[in-house]
């Protein structure tokens, strides 16, 4: 009889359970029709990825000036290396960038200094973010003070022009689609039903005729002379349309919070707003992250549509420039460009949103 | 009670005429330009040589020369533009409700939108017209050698109808190929499904870059259809209507004359009395329209006369290589004629 007197070391797992090959074999080969639909899988990648990175990478042209240096065997990003000044900042003259850039900065210091967790100070940040910077940024971009030179909305565009769209559009709807949410569960019948008129009309029509109204229909009503800037009228339409959005989504997540925790807070003698601003929201808002991420998302794309009101958007600014006699027949290429920046955009905020998520993890899901 | 509410109806009605008439009575164009510093010009959101900004972002483009020629005349810079651009639904809203002061927006005039719109075209600016665009290896030279021919076509447009008008008024015969969109007539051209490419001229020419071997393909100089493209104002403002026109007519004057951008400051020593009187040195024939004396030599000098800006744009000088055609001087064999400045 052997007495051991130490533990017995732990042995490695046996070679067919772990690495590499193991993981193969238990994802994509563990049986005879997964091995088909594995084979399947890798070779419709290769039909597919093979031509793709053909035409995006190998093929392609990259420096040049002119549409004389493209082969036309591949993709010609010659051309979207020349516009690029153009997708990011429109027409904004260039000799004004700078002001751009300044902006683009500050908005992204502040976003990170929101989004890193150790840094202090964030609730004068975030006041700062909504209203100092907004200001800030109009006073810097549209000019015309401190010896600045004005620039006109209609110069305005690009990735610029979309990302004040979407901001906007983001920063203003949540409150006042918090309020409208609100008021649409009070008990008050004036504040009720105008909330609900509210919301049902401007949810019931798409955001394509709210532009169109904007820009066609209200110059006619307004008096001669008087008119009202076109990108503030896309603005205005953008917010109303998606507050009303915004304002279903808040109230989904309003009724998912238990009757008693209301309830309770008006046992320990809070008004309306103290039980709901630091009861009923905080627990909603944290809820609602994904459905609220999913509207601006949404509205991040939706963006686009102010086309056809005649701004350029990324989207609008890329297919101006596919109409220069210069630049004829590269369509293609621009569109995967818009369409990679779109994507990286949407992305990050989804990913975002998921941090978000697990950070207010304080056990509500199960 | 009752009195005020009628008092309301009065206002609101009187508001409504006011907002309905508004557009007919606006006031004065010029003045507001000026004042506001800037023309605006509602121009296309791109189409190719006609207006659609460059890499540097600046508008560039037959339609958009009209613009800067209109900011020439009234300002004597022609920068002080201020471009809005339309499409094609909107286009007439806008200027009706004067969120623009000049429409140049390759618009085609025919009698209902001259008429029954509230809106004045001032001229034409581009005869274009159905047009078509053939193998150069074909060898044929005018479109009235094409019987027999397969033509790709797109389905829906007036352009199938126009094509079959014009074959059967020249008792030929022709083998329509339809496609639905326009790169599927392109593609089907270049596939050899027909000889011949049918389409606006202006878009011909745009299509025919798009083409693996442009040179291979040539325009035939025949326009089977009438489609005037010219600058559009509002009516009830003669005086703006009046500096629109002739801006235009200045560009076409100063090229039946041979002044160009270039030799415009010579010119103006020119002894010829047409030359100074449109160059300014002989009376001011901008008082009429409210301009100074040099209303056209800023034109010219900044933009160019009609010749030079149609080159720059659409034509030999341009990715487009438009021929002149039709659009020539009158003197040349074209229909583009002005009246004399006297």
């Amino acid at each position: 009889m052997t007495v051991q007197h130490k533990m017995i070391e732990a042995r490695p797992a046996p070679g067919n359970t772990v690495g590499p090959i193991a993981w193969l074999r238990i994802n994509l080969f563990s049986g005879p029709v997964n091995t088909v639909f594995t084979l399947l899988g890798l070779y419709l990648l290769y039909v597919l990825l093979t031509p793709t990175i053909q035409w995006a990478f190998i093929n392609a042209d990259w420096v040049g000036t002119s549409r004389d240096d493209c082969s036309r065997e591949g993709a010609c990003w010659v051309f979207v290396n020349a516009r690029l000044t153009q997708f990011i900042y429109g027409l904004y003259p260039r000799t004004e960038l700078w002001r751009v850039n300044i902006v683009f900065a500050t908005f992204a210091v502040l976003i990170a200094w929101l989004a890193i967790p150790r840094l202090p100070l964030k609730r004068w940040v975030a006041l700062a973010t909504l209203v100092a910077f907004p200001v800030f940024a109009f006073f810097l971009l549209y000019g015309g003070y401190f010896g600045l030179r004005v620039v006109e909305t209609h110069r305005w565009g690009g990735l610029m022009l979309t990302l004040i769209l979407a901001v906007v559009g983001m920063v203003a709807a949540l409150p006042i689609g918090i309020l409208l949410a609100l008021g649409r569960r009070s008990q008050m019948p004036i504040v009720k039903s105008f909330c609900v008129v509210f919301i049902e009309f401007w949810r019931g029509v798409p955001l394509i005729t709210i532009l169109f109204m904007a820009s066609v229909m209200l110059p006619l009503f307004l008096p001669t002379g008087v008119s009202v800037d076109r990108l503030v009228r896309a603005l205005i339409g953008i917010t109303l349309f998606q507050s009303a959005y915004m304002a279903e989504v808040i109230r989904g997540g309003l009724q998912a919070i238990p009757r008693g925790q209301e309830e309770a807070a008006a046992a320990l003698g809070m008004g309306y707003w103290m039980r709901m601003g630091l009861i009923v929201l905080p627990q909603a808002l944290k809820m609602m992250i994904p459905g609220i991420v999913n509207t601006f998302i949404s509205l991040f794309k939706d963006t686009t549509l102010v086309m056809i009101i005649g701004l350029f958007d990324l989207l609008g600014i890329v297919q101006a420039a596919l109409s220069d006699s210069r630049w004829l027949g590269f369509a293609l290429e621009g569109y995967v460009f818009a369409a990679f920046m779109f994507w990286i955009f949407c992305f990050s905020m989804s990913r975002y949103s998921q941090y978000l998520e697990r950070k207010l993890h304080t056990g509500h899901k199960r | 009670m009752r009195d005020n509410k009628n008092k309301w109806l009065l206002v609101t009605s009187a508001a409504v005429l006011a907002l309905g008439t508004a557009s007919l009575a606006s006031a004065n164009t010029l003045q507001n330009t000026i004042q506001r510093g800037a023309v605006q010009c509602g121009v296309s959101d791109g189409l190719p040589g006609f207006s659609a900004p460059d890499d540097q972002g600046e508008w560039q483009g037959l339609d958009v020369d009209v613009c800067r020629a209109v900011a020439a005349a009234v300002f004597g810079d022609a920068d002080a533009v201020r471009y809005i651009s339309l499409n094609a639904v909107e286009r007439f809203t806008a200027l009706q409700s004067g969120e623009v002061d000049v429409l140049s927006r390759n618009t085609t005039w025919t009698t209902t939108r001259d008429t029954t719109l509230g809106l004045n075209f001032t001229g034409v600016t581009f005869y274009d017209g159905i047009g078509f665009m053939i193998n150069r290896d074909l060898g044929v030279s005018s479109a009235l050698d094409l019987d027999g021919a397969a033509i790709c076509v797109q389905s829906g447009t007036t352009t199938e109808l126009n094509v079959a008008d014009y074959f059967r008024a020249n008792g030929m015969e022709f083998d329509p190929i339809v496609f639905d969109t326009s790169e599927q007539t392109v593609g089907g051209y270049e596939a050899g499904r027909c000889d011949v490419l049918t389409s606006d001229t202006s878009q011909l020419a745009a299509l025919r870059i798009q083409l693996s071997d442009p040179d291979q393909s040539v325009i035939l100089p025949e326009i089977i259809s009438k489609e005037p493209l010219g600058p559009v104002v509002r009516q009830g403002d003669d005086q703006w209507f009046n500096i629109v026109k002739w801006s235009l007519f200045a560009m076409l004057n100063a090229e039946e004359m041979g002044i160009t951008q270039e030799n415009v400051d010579e010119m103006r020593n020119s002894d010829d009395p047409d030359i100074a009187r449109l160059l300014g040195q002989d009376g001011n024939y901008g008082e009429g329209m409210g301009l100074d004396a040099n209303w056209a030599y800023n034109i010219i000098s900044q933009v160019g006369n009609y010749g030079e800006s149609f080159e720059r744009n659409v034509g030999m000088g341009s990715p487009l290589q438009i021929e002149r055609g039709i659009n020539a001087l009158w003197t040349n064999g074209g229909i583009q004629y002005a009246p004399p400045i006297r």
